[in-house]
């Protein structure tokens, strides 16, 4: 199908941009890997589209005193290719090669699978196993969301009307910190069934979980157990996995431990 | 903030300048306003791979990205990139091994191949495997695509091209 009519505005500065997305009726376009689908399907139809490729402002890695800020425009490919994100974050450098194919990777932000907060998508488990910090810009300025804050619901995240994300901030990993990224899909680059961003330092785990809920979740009860055997006992505390087209919630449950068992020893 | 925008573009090294709605995809606007119908429609969101392209050197669906936000990109398509020459390899692979039937994810394969190769000129049939994960062939079963980009990634070492 084709998308309906929709006006198009690509601003090129962000005040510019916050003016235009306030707007009723208005959509942000970033990678529109996501977006464009859900128009060509009339799933969505906007009245404006607001594309916020021109704010340069909004690409790019920095690495800076121990935290890695990574622009909302910055692309699956960019970050597969950065080495920044190999050294101080493999978590996320072991994701997103998971991240659907190639030809979307290039297309595909950062800031915009953060803003959709699709439940089976990799970077909300990312940011919510390595505690990142959201930033999000409106008219009266920015102010940073940590990341179990962030995710409300199916689809829903903390952003308000007229509120751009503008990037995502990371504490880079330390020596002695480990990480583990593992999800299961029939085809490489397909939406997971399940999936998991561990990570372990200083005595605690984050255990997040997608595709097991309505959002990324974190598995607070599994984390704390001593054990593989009670972590995975624990699980059933900490997720009841909605079915979806091919599998029950149990097979889901089951799915989620295997994976819980393959990321543990890197723990 | 208009439904239609003027937009120009580099299109396999010819520069088109036209007035294009908002709404209307790459893709279409490659087979529809320039007749380049060598990019192929298929599922429109993103899945079967058939309408990749190659913008600003790469691949990208086509039919996930609008026309106008190609304005100052350079296009270049399953014609331009055959015409050049830069395919060749992977073509005579794809005959020879007989990878293709009907035809219509070949276009869309042999950009996926040779952005693979380009990144990386000695992949493993896995590697192959994972790149050309988002390109569908409802015809050969993939067997002989992964054998022919094999092949290719040999003869383009002793022909020495791309």
């Amino acid at each position: 199908m084709k998308a309906a009519s929709f006006a198009y505005a690509k601003p090129r500065a962000l005040a510019e941009a916050l003016e235009l997305i306030a707007r009723p009726g208005a959509k942000v376009l970033a990678g529109g890997q996501s977006l464009i689908p859900s128009l060509n399907m009339r799933l969505s139809s906007p009245e404006l589209l607001v594309d916020i490729n021109g704010l340069d402002e909004l690409k790019g890695i920095r690495f800076d005193k121990d935290v890695v800020r990574i622009g909302a425009l910055t692309t699956h490919a960019d970050i597969e290719r950065s080495d920044v994100v190999k050294k101080h974050l493999p978590l996320l450098a072991e994701a997103v090669p998971h991240i659907a194919h190639p030809a979307i990777r290039n297309r595909g932000t950062i800031g915009g699978s953060l803003a959709l907060a699709d439940p089976a998508a990799e970077y909300p488990a990312c940011v919510l196993a390595l505690d990142a910090t959201i930033v999000a810009t409106g008219k009266e300025g920015s102010r940073k969301i940590k990341a179990p804050e962030f995710f409300k619901s199916l689809f829903e995240t903390d952003l308000k009307p007229g509120e751009l994300l503008t990037a995502v901030e990371f504490k880079a990993q330390k020596k002695d910190e480990r990480s583990a990224f593992v999800e299961l899909a029939r085809r490489h680059g397909d939406y997971a069934i399940v999936g998991l961003a561990a990570f372990a330092g200083n005595g605690t785990k984050r255990l997040a979980y997608f595709g097991a809920a309505d959002r990324a979740v974190l598995a607070p009860n599994a984390a704390k157990a001593k054990d593989l055997e009670s972590a995975k006992a624990a699980l059933a505390k900490d997720l009841q996995p909605p079915a979806d087209l091919y599998h029950s919630s149990e097979t889901k449950l089951h799915l989620a431990r295997v994976l819980l068992e393959r990321a543990w020893t890197k723990l | 903030m208009d439904e239609a925008i003027d937009t120009t573009l580099t299109v396999n090294g010819a520069q088109v300048t036209r007035r294009i709605p908002a709404r209307m995809n790459l893709v279409d606007f490659l087979r529809d306003e320039l007749g380049l119908t060598g990019s192929h429609v298929g599922c429109e969101h993103g899945v079967c791979g058939a309408c990749t392209v190659r913008v600003d050197g790469e691949i990208v669906r086509g039919c996930l990205m609008l026309a106008v936000q190609a304005n100052g990109c350079k296009v270049e398509t399953i014609e331009g990139l055959s015409d050049s020459g830069e395919l060749a390899a992977l073509q005579k692979a794809f005959h020879e091994r007989n990878a293709l039937q009907c035809g219509f994810c070949t276009p869309g394969m042999l950009l996926a191949a040779r952005d693979l190769l380009k990144h990386n000129p000695k992949p493993d049939r896995e590697q192959i495997r994972a790149h050309i994960s988002g390109n569908y062939c409802r015809c050969t079963g993939y067997q002989a695509i992964v054998d022919a980009i094999e092949d290719a990634t040999r003869t383009e070492v002793v022909d020495g091209q791309g």
